[in-house]
């Protein structure tokens, strides 16, 4: 029987090349046709301290949702791993590492195989030390029959632009070790992980890089941002790719001076974007009422990790929901919505973009440190520009401004949104854009009917909103014992719990919210009443997609089933804290 | 050609009779029309104070923004739109206080806007508080028995972290002012305006006469050379320090090219006037390579 379902751990020392050897092995097991799911693990230092990286491989049309807690093999780049991770091997499972750290002594009693080569030595042979990496992944390849020639694929995306001498020696060192490894040790699970050979190409990313290939697909021409974990990794990935896709990409001073950037390019007619996490969001909040007084579209990336302060600066979290919907002063239109997927944030770039447009308002993009950091496979089909559609909303051109006799930015309109003329681009289209509130105009006032009627008009947006947000997405049978309620990334998982329950015959179901603000609150009653057993599963301490929904329709959970120690869920962590 | 009437609007100024932003609010127009600007060309982004209000009371492409943001929402906007001029306006409680970080920044980057900073010395518009430029000892509602924050020296600030324009004018000498901003208005790079204007509300003991007293221009001191740094800081550091003010374009450099020059993107002409996606749709297929 090939190997359907397997799961690998690397581990190491801060500084050791883990992320990237893991990312490397996700890659080439993605090239042989397998879904991959792989998820770095990090303390928040560059050098020292224990990294490691999981990663889930299996062959079958559909993506891998979740990560198991037990891996098959441990690819152990230093002693430590060893200690912390052996217990975590599945009995009847392996350990690669090299003979040089004597892995032996701790393994004793434990029913796990050591595949231990002189790995250094090979590298240092064939190439140099820093190579025992690529060693130590062509044993784990070579234990499970994954052919060498998808390491060596990858080894040549990685290093053969940048030096070919360094490629070769990388390819040198792990045929070298491959076919050493497959002479001493054989396939240890007695047939081959083999590939899928007529597998759809498929990508591997993360949320971060989904969502930006999105917004470069879609129109985005200005990006302000200052780096924050989980969140830089899309700021990095615009700025690498602003001279050639047509972006002004800048790193501001701090948060603040970032969202304001953004206020003025978007007033000035371009659409942009900000990226950041909680802490920096923090300090944003101010600019997100500038923009909305000033009818400015603005789009917020916002990548969560645990708070408060620093909390857990390299963790997930999904603790800020509640203040995506209600950060700010004063009252206005907004959209939260939390891709769940690297094909949701894909397209979630362009309907934030739009929608930020068209209704002329702030859009947050709810993710975290779970999506923006894992690797997932996905088939290529699923991220087509095409399916990309600006949108643009209201824009008068300069006939319509000619046929005019005055233009007014903010004119009172039925459904609150005022039709933009790009400032400056005709005689007509100068106007004045306020904080302070304002007439049609745009000069500031105080009158009382004007400031109400202003306000009314700028939440007369909600009612557009409202008919845009989509239904929660709903999974499994119909009438069950338990219903899952959950948003964000612990889809995968949640989804995997779902089908585990149904097939021990403990019937469940699954509701999950994309879109939160506003909040989809008829369609979430009519997904909801009904339900014999509501449990919500959220990574956070105090139950906020729970407290959205009670506020929003007057249903409550039976239980809440939350993740707050900085780890994303795994299927098995939902079920054992599944009550009933 | 653009007249100081194409400025007008129907809202009248708030300002107390005698303040100096009614001397800044004409010099500005002026300095507008005399460099060529309809008011359609220039973009005014303002922050909050008496002073920020100055886009309110024209007839301009004008950005009231928040209290200390106005260089970054400037630099947003001339980032998307460099064909168009851009003047930042604030006070300086705005700028030196709340904004001191974006003004830092600003000057290193040589953002190639205009900032006009009025700088009165004392919080107007939430009634007299001690400011960041207030004299040491300066007794106000916040600063009861005096100030014990040394003022910020503007100018000195901006030269030592490299800044390519500074100048100093006076709300009560408008032809000096005009004259000012309509050279900052040419330069490429950052320019600031450090604008000492009066009071008459809440801080009475700098009045015209104060002004009169110890303001002299640079330009008419013998040998005065405005392209040199080390003269620049060393006037610069005349005051805040001593009874002497000098005012005038201290230094200026046009061999520093504005941050915007640099970037790659907007050497196809200004953001907002390029196509949303710059390539056909099959070369994005190019960014989904990247993954395979």
């Amino acid at each position: 029987m090939p190997i359907t379902d397997i799961s690998f751990r690397i581990g190491g020392e801060a500084g050791q090349g883990v992320e990237s050897s893991g990312a490397g092995f996700a890659l080439a097991l993605t090239r042989a046709g397998l879904q991959v799911l792989g998820t770095p693990s990090y303390y928040e230092r560059i050098r020292g301290g224990h990294n490691f990286f999981t990663i889930r491989a299996m062959s079958q049309a559909e993506p891998v949702r979740s990560l198991v807690e037990q891996v098959d093999v441990l690819i152990a780049l230093n002693m430590e791993t060893v200690e912390v991770h052996k217990d975590a091997v599945r009995p009847g499972g392996v350990i690669v590492a090299d003979t040089g750290i004597e892995a032996e002594g701790a393994l004793q009693g434990l029913n796990v195989n050591l595949l231990a080569l002189p790995l250094k030595e090979i590298a240092v042979e064939h190439g140099n030390e820093v190579m025992a990496n690529t060693a130590a992944l062509a044993v784990a390849a070579a234990a499970v029959g994954l052919p060498v020639k998808y390491m060596v694929s990858v080894i040549e995306t990685n290093f053969g632009a940048r030096s070919k001498a360094i490629a070769d020696a990388n390819t040198a060192v792990a045929e070298h070790t491959y076919a050493l490894a497959s002479e001493r040790f054989g396939l240890v699970y007695g047939d081959s992980l083999g590939s899928v050979e007529d597998a759809p190409p498929r990508l591997l990313l993360g949320g971060n890089v989904a969502f930006g290939m999105g917004a470069l697909m879609s129109g985005l021409k200005f990006v302000a941002g200052y780096p924050m974990t989980p969140a830089t990794s899309l700021l990095e990935y615009l700025a690498g790719h602003a001279d050639e896709w047509g972006l002004v990409v800048k790193h501001a001073e701090d948060e603040i001076a970032a969202v304001n950037m953004c206020v003025g390019a978007a007033h000035a007619g371009v659409r942009a974007l900000t990226t950041t996490s909680g802490g920096g969001f923090d300090l944003m909040v101010e600019g997100i009422s500038l923009a909305a007084i000033t009818e400015n579209p603005l789009v917020i990336f916002l990548a969560q990790r645990p708070g408060p302060a620093t909390g857990l600066a390299t963790r997930t979290a999904q603790a800020d929901l509640l203040m995506a919907i209600h950060s700010s002063h004063g009252e206005f239109a907004r959209m939260v919505i939390a891709p769940h997927t690297p094909e949701e944030h894909f397209s979630a770039a362009c309907r934030a973009l739009n929608m930020a447009e068209k209704y002329q308002c702030l859009v947050i993009v709810l993710s975290d440190q779970q999506s923006a950091s894992s690797f997932m496979s996905r088939d290529k089909d699923l991220f087509d520009p095409a399916s990309l559609v600006i949108e643009r909303g209201k824009w008068l051109n300069s006939e319509d401004l000619d046929a005019m006799e005055e233009y007014h930015r903010y004119a009172l309109t039925d459904d609150g949104v005022s039709p933009r003329a790009l400032p400056g681009s005709h005689p007509k289209a100068v106007f004045l854009s306020s904080g302070n509130e304002h007439r049609e105009d745009g000069h500031i006032t105080e009158d009382p009917a004007i400031v109400k009627a202003m306000m009314d008009k700028r939440l007369r947006k909600l009612e557009g909103l409202k008919s845009e947000v989509r239904p929660p997405l709903r999974y499994g049978p119909p009438a069950t014992e338990v219903t899952l309620v959950s948003w964000g990334s612990s889809y995968g998982p949640v989804m995997d719990a779902v089908d585990v329950l149904n097939a021990m015959d403990k019937s469940a179901n699954m509701v999950h919210f994309v879109d939160l603000w506003p909040f989809p609150a008829e369609a979430a009653r009519e997904a909801l009443s009904g339900a014999s057993r509501l449990v919500s599963v959220e990574g956070n301490a105090m139950a906020q997609l729970a407290y959205l929904i009670r506020a929003q329709t007057g249903i409550e959970m039976d239980q809440h089933l939350l993740r707050y120690d900085g780890r994303g869920f795994t299927t098995e962590y939902i079920l054992e804290h599944l009550e009933g | 050609m653009a007249t100081v009437q194409d400025y007008a609007v129907d809202v009248r100024p708030t300002w107390c009779p005698g303040c100096g932003d009614f001397g800044i609010w004409n010099a500005l127009k002026r300095a507008f029309v005399q460099a060529g600007y309809a008011p359609e060309d220039i973009f005014m982004v303002t922050g909050v104070g008496c002073g920020s209000k100055q886009n309110d009371y024209m007839r301009i492409n004008g950005l009231h923004t928040l209290h200390g943001r106005s260089l970054a929402v400037a630099t947003g906007v001339r980032l998307a739109n460099t064909g168009r001029k851009v003047i930042a306006v604030h006070g300086d409680g705005d700028g030196y206080g709340e904004g001191g970080n974006h003004f830092l920044h600003t000057v290193r980057r040589n953002m190639g806007f205009v900032d006009l900073v009025e700088n009165n010395q004392v919080y107007g518009l939430t009634r007299g508080q001690v400011s960041p430029t207030s004299r040491l000892g300066f007794r106000s509602s916040t600063s009861p028995t005096g100030s014990l924050d040394r003022p910020i020296n503007p100018l000195a600030l901006a030269l030592s972290q490299g800044a390519t324009f500074v100048a100093r004018g006076l709300s009560l000498d408008l032809p000096q002012l005009q004259y000012l901003i309509t050279e900052a208005l040419k330069h490429r790079g950052y320019a600031l305006i450090d604008v000492m204007q009066v009071c008459v509300s809440y801080n009475r003991a700098m009045g015209y006469d104060w002004y009169r007293e110890r303001a002299y221009k640079v330009e008419e001191q013998e040998g005065y050379d405005s392209s040199d740094r080390a003269t620049a800081m060393a006037k610069a550091l005349e005051y805040p320090g001593s009874d002497r003010i000098p005012t005038g374009i201290l230094f200026r450099t046009e061999d520093v090219p504005a941050y915007e020059e640099g970037i790659a993107t907007l050497q196809a002409g200004p953001l907002v006037d390029q196509p949303l996606r710059t390539r056909p749709l099959e070369d994005y297929e190019a960014l989904l390579s990247e993954h395979l």
